[in-house]
Parts: C-alpha cells; sequence; structure tokens
C-alpha cells in the first residue's frame, strides 16, 4: 500500500485554522533560527481517513478475534472504559493547572484498590509500562539497602522470566544471576540457597511465571531470602490469575509492579501506551517516586518524601490509563474480580487439557492462566513459527512463539477470561487441523499464511538493507 | 564444510591461524550456521590489546547475538572492514574471506593450548 | 458487569473435560494459607452507574477555563480526524505488531511516524517511540554513555525541572556522575559549560526552546561540545517549535529526544505522552526501543517488520539497549494522523499562530508594567516579572483564566516570575482580559 508521502499533492492541507486575530508582527525570529524546509505530507481531510482506515483494514485486534497470546494478556476491554477516559474533565484536564480535584481522587483511590488487590501498603502510579515498573521497583530496591548502608549488587531471577528483567537489573546497575527452574517448572530450590549471598539484594520472580505455573514452594522461597536480609520483589504481569484469591503481599512479596493494562483492562494500543505501577510494604513507601498523593481534611494534595528516588517520568504517570483500570475495577467490584481469574484459569485448564493429545506439553500440571506447548516431535520439519504463521489464515491470532526460552520452540497459550467455550472450542478445532496438516500437507503449515495482505516478511533483508524512513524518489 | 585441517580451536567457537606471530581468528562454520543469517557485526579497535577469553565484538543475526571472544592475547593489528558492509561473507566463507581480526602475539606458544581439528570435531559432537 | 461470556453449564462441562469438580479445585496449587476469602473493593457497578461515578469524579477537575499553562504539556487544538482514526478499535486493541503479517496497518504507520519525526528533527533514523520526553532524555543518556564509553553527563539547568530530576534518578541507578551547567540571562551558560565540560564528557544535555520558553544558542553549543568528543543530546519539549525552528539536527545534534504531545494528544493530566527518540544512521545499534523497517516478502511485496530486534530485551535480555518493551504506539499513530492532516502548510499556520499571539500577550504584558526577565528570543512561552505572581493568579482564576506557572517554586531567584505558555487556542479577547486584570491590580 501506498505511503501517505505518495499520496501528497502540493497546496492541500486536512485542517483550517482560524485567522490570526492579533497584528502580525514580522521578524519575530532570526532567520538563523528559521528552517526552510518542512517535509510533510499535504493532503486532505477525506485522503488522511481513507489512508489511515484502509491501513486499519491491514491490522488484527482483540476486536477482530481470538488473541490467545501468552503473557500479554488479551482480554477484551469494555467499551466504557474507553468513553470515561475520554470525558473533558480528564482529558483537558492540565497537569499543573489547580481544580484537579477530580484526577488526584482517582489516583489517591486507584492505589487504594490496588493496595487491597496486592496485599501491598503504598502504590505509585507514576511508571509508564510495565518494564518501567521494574525499573522503578529495582531502584526503589537499590535505595533501600543505601539507606541501610549495605550494598547489595545482585538480583536473582529464574531463567524462564521475562527478557525485560535481566534488562532492568542491567538498567538499574545490578548484576542478574540466573538460577535454572527444575523438572516441575519452578524455582530449584536447592540451586537458588546455593547463590543466595550477603551481596543478593532481591530475587526476582514472576507469579504465576510464564509456564503458566504458581510456585508451590512460595512461602519456603520468600521466608529463604528474607532470612538472607534481601528483598522478593514480584512482576506482576501474570496478576490477573490470583485476583480476589491470593495477595502477593501475604507470600511475602516485598515489591512488585502491575501491568496495569493488561491485567486491569486498557487495550494495548498497537504496542502502547500501558501504565506500570508498583507496590510496596510499609518500610519501602518513603522510597517511592515523588509526588504521592495524599489525603487532608478532605483535600487531595501532592506529598514528596525527601528519600524518594526521584522520578521516572515527567508528572504523574499515564493517567488516561488508571482512568480505565479505575473504571474496570469499580465495574467488576469484588466479586467479579474474583471471577475474573476462575475463568481465565479455567480457560487455560481446559485448552490445555483439550490440547495435550495433539502437541507436546512439556509441563503436565494444573496450570493458571496461560501454559506452554512446544514442537517437539513434530514432523515433516515444521516448527512452531509456522504453526503461528498457519494460525493467521484461519483468522486467530497466534500464541506467544519461542518464549519462556526453556521450552523448546514454545507456544505460549492464554485465552483469557473473557473468552466463550465456542470460541475456545473452535480454537481447538483449528489447532487440531493444523496438527493432520502437518502430517499430511506440509506445505500449507510451512508456506503460511496463504491469505494476509502479504506473506512472511524478509527480516534478513530488512536488517543488511536498513530502511527505516521513506525518500523521495 | 569440512574443519580445516591446519587451524587451531576455541570452546567458544573460533579458529586461530598462525601466519608468523600473527594469529588471524574469525568463527567456525559450526558457529555461523548455529547463527543463521548474520546482519551485523560489531568489530574492535585496531590498536588495541586483547587477552585470551575477552570479549572483542559482536555479531548479530535475526534472532540472537553472539559475543566473539578473542582465544589469544595480543596486540590487534588489523580489522577485517570490509564486514561492515557484508557481514554474510562470514556466512559465505568462514575460514577464508569471513576472518574477524589479526592479533600480533605476545606469546606463539598459546596457540599450542588451543584443540586441533579432531578434538574440536568431537567437542561439536557431543555439545549437540 | 464482569464481561465473563461463560455460563454455569458451560463451566460444568469444562470442568468436566479437564477432570476436577470445582472451580476452586484449579488453585489446589496455591498453599490454602494463602487464599483469600474475598477483597475489600465495593460491589460491582453497572455501565450506567460506572459512567455517572466517573462523570462525578471527572467534573471536580475544571476545565472549561481558558489556559496559559505550558511547562511540558501543551494544549493544541486536535482535529476530528485524530480521534476518528485512533478509535478504531483495529488499531487500539492490537498488540505490539510482533505478527508482521496481520500488523501491517500499525507498522506502516509507525513508517510514516519515524519518517516524519526524522523530518521534524532533521534526524536520519526515529524509533517507534518512548514513554514521554523525560523518561526519553534519560535514556539518551545511557545510549552517549554506551557510545562515548564515558559515565559524566551534563545537563543544563534550563531543561524542565522534571526532566531532570528524571535524569538525576536515571543516573544515579546507573552509576553515571551528573553535573548540571548554570543557566544566565534564561540560557544555558557557555562560560559554564566551557568550564566543566571535559573529556571525560559523554554528552550534554540542552532543551530547545528551553523550560522558560527561550531559544538556546545551540550553534556555539555544538562547537564547545563537540571539540570535547562529547556527544550533543538536544531535547525538544514542545514538539510544534519544529514546524518553525530551524531543526536540531540542522546544528549538529547527535541525538534528539522530545515530547511529542503538542502534536495531537491531549493534555491529559500528564499522561499518557509520547517521547520521541532520534539520532544519526551510525548509532541506530544503541537506540532503545522499537524500529520499523521496510523489506519485501517472498512476492516481491512491499511490507514492514519490527527491525533489528537483537537489540532488544527480549533477545538480549541483560545487555539489551534498554529494557523498554511497551512505548506509545497509539499515541505515536496520533500524532502521525496530526501532522498528516496538518501537513507542511498547517503546521506552519500552528506554529505562526502560537508564535505571534504569545508575542502579542508578551508585549502587552510589557506595556501594562510587567518586567522584561530574560532578553532570548522565545517561540510560544516566555517569562515575565510581575509584583506578586501569586495575587495575579489568583485574580485571573476569579474570572475563568488559569493563568502562567509560577516559576519561584522551580527557582528562588525567580520568585514572581510566571512562565506562560500562549497557543492557537488563546484567543485576542482572553489576552486582552489577562493584561486588564493585570493593569487592575494596581
Amino acid at each position: 500500500m501506498k505511503l501517505i508521502f505518495e499520496k501528497s499533492r502540493e497546496g492541500r492541507c486536512g485542517v483550517s485554522l482560524p485567522e490570526l486575530d492579533v497584528p502580525l508582527r514580522k521578524g519575530l525570529l532570526d532567520s538563523e533560527l528559521v528552517r526552510d524546509e518542512l517535509d510533510l505530507p499535504e493532503v486532505s481531510e477525506v485522503d488522511v481517513i481513507r489512508h489511515y482506515t484502509k491501513l486499519s483494514c491491514r491490522n488484527f485486534g482483540v476486536d477482530s478475534g481470538f488473541y490467545p497470546l501468552g503473557s500479554c494478556t488479551m482480554k477484551y476491554n469494555p467499551k466504557v472504559n474507553e468513553d470515561v477516559s475520554r470525558y473533558s474533565g480528564f482529558i483537558d484536564c492540565h497537569p499543573l493547572q489547580p481544580y484537579n480535584q477530580g484526577c488526584l481522587k482517582l489516583m489517591y483511590h486507584l492505589e487504594k484498590m490496588l493496595c487491597e488487590i496486592c496485599g501491598m501498603d503504598a502504590f505509585t502510579l507514576q511508571p509508564a509500562a510495565g518494564a518501567h515498573g521494574e525499573l522503578t521497583g529495582l531502584m526503589i530496591i537499590k535505595a533501600y539497602f543505601s539507606d541501610k548502608g549495605e550494598i547489595r549488587s545482585k538480583i536473582i531471577t529464574p531463567d524462564s522470566s521475562h527478557g525485560t528483567n535481566p534488562a532492568s537489573i542491567s538498567m538499574c546497575g545490578f548484576e542478574t544471576v540466573q538460577i535454572n527452574s527444575d523438572d516441575k517448572g519452578q524455582v530449584d530450590i536447592g540451586e537458588l540457597k546455593e547463590v543466595l549471598d550477603s551481596n543478593v539484594a532481591a530475587v526476582m520472580l514472576t507469579i504465576p511465571n510464564t509456564l503458566g505455573i504458581f510456585e508451590e514452594d512460595i512461602l519456603e522461597i520468600t521466608r529463604l531470602v528474607h532470612d538472607n536480609g534481601s528483598l522478593v520483589y514480584m512482576d506482576g504481569a501474570n496478576m490477573n490469575a490470583l485476583l480476589g484469591y491470593v495477595k502477593p503481599g501475604d507470600m511475602g512479596v516485598d515489591v512488585m509492579h502491575l501491568n496495569l493494562h493488561k491485567t486491569f483492562s486498557t487495550p494495548h494500543g498497537g504496542g502502547g501506551p500501558g501504565a506500570g505501577p508498583v507496590g510496596v510494604k510499609r518500610d519501602l513507601s518513603k522510597f517511592l517516586p515523588n509526588p504521592s498523593i495524599v489525603l487532608n481534611d478532605d483535600i487531595y494534595e501532592f506529598s514528596n518524601s525527601s528519600k524518594s528516588i526521584g522520578k521516572v517520568r515527567a508528572f504523574y504517570g499515564s493517567f488516561g490509563v488508571m482512568v480505565k483500570a479505575f473504571s474496570y475495577i469499580r465495574a467488576l467490584g469484588s466479586e467479579g474480580l474474583r471471577k475474573v481469574s476462575e475463568n481465565a484459569v479455567l480457560n487455560a485448564n481446559y485448552l490445555k487439557e483439550r490440547l495435550k493429545g495433539d502437541y507436546n506439553l512439556p509441563y503436565d500440571s494444573l496450570c493458571k492462566h496461560e501454559f506452554v506447548l512446544s514442537d517437539e516431535g513434530l514432523p515433516n520439519g515444521v516448527a512452531t513459527l509456522d504453526i503461528a504463521k498457519r494460525l493467521l489464515d484461519y483468522g486467530i491470532h497466534p500464541m506467544t512463539v519461542y518464549f519462556p526460552l526453556i521450552v523448546k520452540g514454545a507456544m505460549m497459550i492464554e485465552p483469557n477470561e473473557t473468552e466463550s467455550k465456542e470460541t475456545l472450542d473452535n480454537f481447538v478445532d483449528v489447532m487440531k487441523k493444523i496438527r493432520v496438516e502437518i502430517d499430511n500437507n506440509p506445505s500449507l503449515v510451512l508456506e503460511a499464511p496463504s491469505n494476509t495482505v502479504v506473506k512472511r516478511l524478509d527480516a534478513v533483508k530488512a536488517a543488511r538493507e536498513l530502511n527505516l524512513t521513506y525518500k523521495r524518489e | 564444510m569440512e574443519t580445516p585441517a591446519d587451524l587451531r580451536y576455541s570452546k567458544e567457537h573460533e579458529w586461530v591461524k598462525l601466519e608468523g606471530d600473527v594469529a588471524i581468528i574469525g568463527i567456525t562454520d559450526f558457529a555461523q550456521k548455529q547463527l543463521t543469517d548474520i546482519v551485523f557485526v560489531e568489530l574492535p579497535d585496531k590498536g588495541r590489546g586483547v587477552e585470551s577469553g575477552k570479549q572483542i565484538g559482536v555479531i548479530e543475526s535475526v534472532k540472537s547475538v553472539s559475543d566473539i571472544f578473542c582465544p589469544v592475547t595480543g596486540e590487534i593489528v588489523e580489522v577485517n572492514e570490509a564486514l561492515q558492509d557484508n557481514p554474510d561473507t562470514i556466512n559465505k566463507d568462514p575460514y577464508g574471506e569471513g576472518w574477524i581480526v589479526k592479533v600480533k602475539l605476545a606469546d606463539k606458544t598459546e596457540v599450542d593450548g588451543l584443540m586441533s581439528t579432531e578434538d574440536y570435531d568431537r567437542f561439536v559432537s557431543e555439545s549437540k | 458487569m464482569d464481561f465473563i461470556p461463560n455460563t454455569e453449564s458451560d463451566r460444568e462441562e469444562m470442568l468436566k473435560v479437564i477432570g476436577v469438580d470445582t472451580v476452586s479445585d484449579l488453585f489446589g496449587d496455591i498453599p490454602s494459607s494463602l487464599l483469600t476469602g474475598g477483597l475489600r473493593i465495593p460491589s460491582g457497578l453497572s455501565e450506567m452507574e460506572v459512567k455517572d461515578l466517573l462523570r462525578k469524579i471527572s467534573e471536580k477537575n475544571r476545565t472549561e477555563f481558558s489556559s496559559f499553562l505550558g511547562a511540558g504539556s501543551y494544549r493544541h487544538f486536535i482535529p476530528s480526524v485524530v480521534n476518528h482514526i485512533i478509535s478504531r478499535s483495529e488499531f487500539y486493541t492490537a498488540y505490539t505488531p510482533y505478527q508482521p503479517e496481520v500488523s501491517q496497518g500499525m507498522l506502516q504507520a509507525i513508517y510514516e511516524y519515524q519518517t516524519m519525526i526524522c523530518s521534524l528533527t532533521g534526524m536520519e533514523v526515529a524509533n517507534a517511540s518512548m514513554y514521554d520526553g523525560a523518561s526519553a532524555l534519560a535514556e539518551s543518556c545511557i545510549m552517549a554513555a554506551n557510545i562515548t564509553k564515558k559515565k559524566e553527563i551534563l545537563i543544563s539547568n534550563s531543561v524542565h525541572p522534571d526532566y531532570r530530576e528524571v535524569v538525576r534518578t536515571y543516573c544515579e541507578a546507573h552509576g553515571f556522575s551528573l553535573v548540571e551547567i548554570d543557566f544566565m540571562d534564561g540560557v544555558t551558560s557557555v562560560n559554564k559549560l566551557k568550564a566543566k565540560i571535559s573529556d571525560k564528557t559523554a554528552a550534554f544535555l540542552v532543551q530547545s526552546p528551553n523550560f522558560f520558553g527561550c531559544i538556546e544558542d545551540l550553534h556555539k553549543i555544538e562547537q564547545i561540545v563537540h571539540s570535547y568528543g562529547a556527544l550533543l543530546n538536544v531535547c525538544v519539549v514542545e514538539a510544534t517549535s519544529l514546524g518553525v525552528l530551524k531543526s536540531p539536527g540542522s546544528f549538529g545534534a547527535d541525538i534528539v529526544v522530545g515530547e511529542g504531545q503538542g502534536l495531537g494528544n491531549s493534555v491529559s493530566f500528564g499522561g499518557p505522552y509520547l517521547g520521541v527518540m532520534a539520532t544519526k544512521k551510525k548509532f541506530v545499534r544503541h537506540l532503545p526501543g522499537r524500529i520499523v523497517g521496510g523489506t519485501t516478502d517472498k512476492e516481491g511485496r512491499k511490507g514492514y517488520i519490527l527491525n533489528l530486534q537483537a537489540r532488544e530485551q527480549h533477545i538480549r535480555r541483560e545487555r539489551a539497549s534498554s529494557n523498554i518493551c511497551s512505548n506509545q504506539a497509539l499515541n505515536a499513530l496520533a500524532a502521525t494522523v496530526y501532522m498528516s492532516s496538518l501537513g507542511k502548510n498547517g503546521l506552519r499556520n500552528v506554529t505562526s499562530l502560537c508564535l505571534q499571539k504569545a508575542h502579542y500577550l508578551y508585549n502587552s504584558l510589557l506595556e501594562a508594567g510587567a518586567e522584561v526577565v530574560f532578553s532570548a528570543k522565545f517561540y510560544n512561552e516566555f517569562v515575565v516579572r510581575v509584583e506578586n505572581a501569586k495575587k495575579f493568579n489568583l485574580e485571573l482564576l476569579n474570572n475563568g483564566i488559569i493563568g502562567g506557572l509560577e516559576l519561584g517554586k522551580y527557582h528562588a531567584s525567580l520568585l514572581d516570575c510566571m512562565l506562560f505558555c500562549v497557543t492557537e487556542l488563546n484567543t485576542r479577547e482572553d489576552m486582552d482580559k489577562v493584561v486588564d486584570i493585570f493593569r487592575n491590580l494596581g
């Protein structure tokens, strides 16, 4: 499809603006400050609408169909959240203006509800995404030890962890110590004991982990870590399996982040925006980013802590995402939140049972909101990527592929609570059909997709012959 | 592709060819196949001193990134600048045009500590 | 309201397939001491009730006022097309485009975005977005340190205070030393910069137009910075300024970061915003975040993919160029549609309105007795000193106007100084009212 630049015609403009209502003054800027070139497309309003509408038709969202992308929690996002987040009182409120009590009230109460859901004592809403939350949480851990006059340089994380975990650890100036998972897909306690020394600041765990498995020995793990004077960090990306059932704070978690947009239903926006609030236990609350929000005599106010790590972004966070999360939590209420995890777990276990006869299931145990299959043993040279591409032909978004790294050809499937049994059954039928194709007509799978707007794209060419911007011919 | 008999090999899958007191270094055919299509090579600066076992560069394919470790100690006297524009030379000719750096050795006998062709072939088949 | 389609009988059937009796059996792997009975969260609400509740909360904010606040968050007119396009759920309910065959829409839009950002900033490559301008500036320090292999960052004190704070937080975590360079007459003190910069410096960070609205002398700064082998990281917080001002790239900037909110995104109480990041082609492998690239499929059709992924956390883990994963794709889409709608002439028109009106208010306030504070040229934000800024702002509020930002709390030397921001949304009538109120303060 043509680029918007290729549709440009000199002199066209898609917007009309009012006339200047003050006397025009020339020479306000020196000529050496003023640009003469500005290469933007010149198109009419209808050109813009048709171009981007056509592009949208070349995109697949949760509203288009089933999206069992593991670890990404692509649940259906209620439309009411979209509407309320666009109220003028929210989107037109300037971050530095007075008369902001509505925004502060919403943030204050969202924090309180997150504390209750997670069993934590305080939350900051400032981080802009899950990975940003990880970084913030690790900065808090660093500040905690430095406040105590201790230098601890290592963070332990399992080999099944999200790539953001070790990346955040490095960004915070810590060293990653990776431990292997045991044959149940859980933390190997023996190995953990071996690496826990006085230099370990924290252990960073995803619960349930990226195999969708709950750490059965979590209480022993957190005890060991605390006995070592270290802290427990929980990557809360998978919190949708625990809502109303388990509070991370009760497990001994000291610091955690939530992927607010995943668990509490902000659509992913084609890559963002998200929000990654960080919750902590009381001892750590003074290190949270500034400002926090306090309630004094019915007035919501900003408050700064002198021990704070500082700020991790301008202003206060992804406010628009907070509105959606607040609206979602209030719509569901206590019972609704519990039903989210119940149905997310039910749907995942149902799919797992129905698919394990056709595909290799390396960890056959009760799962939480997701599970992982492997391409181990598939005939005719078919691998996970081929199955993912074949699903596209059937109008289903693929699962997460090749993650976690500890499973060969991983296919990580997360159905979410918002999908019906019919949708799941259809997915099972398609997966079984693909399994038959792999045996009888493998080229269908190996050559897939065949009915998308483009076929498999040449990633090697893209990397070798960098083409990152449009250049006029 | 056969593993050339006149070279020495490291456990990190680099090969070393001795020419006088200069070691020519590249990655093995096995390594380039593991990496698949190489799209970028980050090379060290000429003139820099290196120690055996230290990272001197990075090789990037579409799906992975690997360090290049220097199997010997000495000074980098030449780098294969042609790889900047044509990183796939390593895929096409790992033991020839795809060489990566030349290191002037501090101690020529250091090379004797590396694996022979037979040892490397055994090492590869065992690690598969 | 719980948005769950499965009925009781669906659940029964599914449990039977799984081979357990009840849903609670599915949580049998969790130590029973950890299971909670319930949450102290109010009961659920119907859609009508949710709307009513949120509307009431939103109305506790006052947004009908005419406003002269900027300082990192800019009120601009957003054409209707922007919200119509970003409301297409094929865009906003999609995940990151890891499956390019069904994500060509978002991928092409980001490719167009990258092209527009390069055009605005005068750089060769741009990424698909960062969280916001401040975190992008902080990431530019890490990038500069990786490129130069040095660990000292210099930052001008005329950079937005939130941005400086974020840079400080990141530098502390990373173990970089951070040196602040004072401003003189509203712009970076070139003498102080010369005194502090050395061959240990990785980068100098400067904002232009800066926090005070003043346009920095990037030409002079560039010569100093590059003579020490350091990188010049330029930050643009009011993105529309690039519609009229020469690009940082044309002054020799190495990394350009910025806040793209002003390009079609609402002020939204500070977020979500749009972090812009662009650099020279030779530094592309150090650029954090996602980058879209063009390629072809096996039948020769053009298409787009997430390129150079080996830099990113999901492949390189602890050695990634950054930990960033989620970004601000939808905000970048809004900016793309905004820039397309306005085009070259529309954006020039917006910037001309901002520039002219801001100078109108500035000159009117000076004529009415406000004092000049800084002598540098400005775009649409400026500083004036009044006798009592607090009193002035209160009086404006009483008349339905949100005035300028009081700078005393940011810089003690700027007590009773006010930072006004004027955009195309401010009418002459509002500005004349501001000046009248100022005159009548006595």
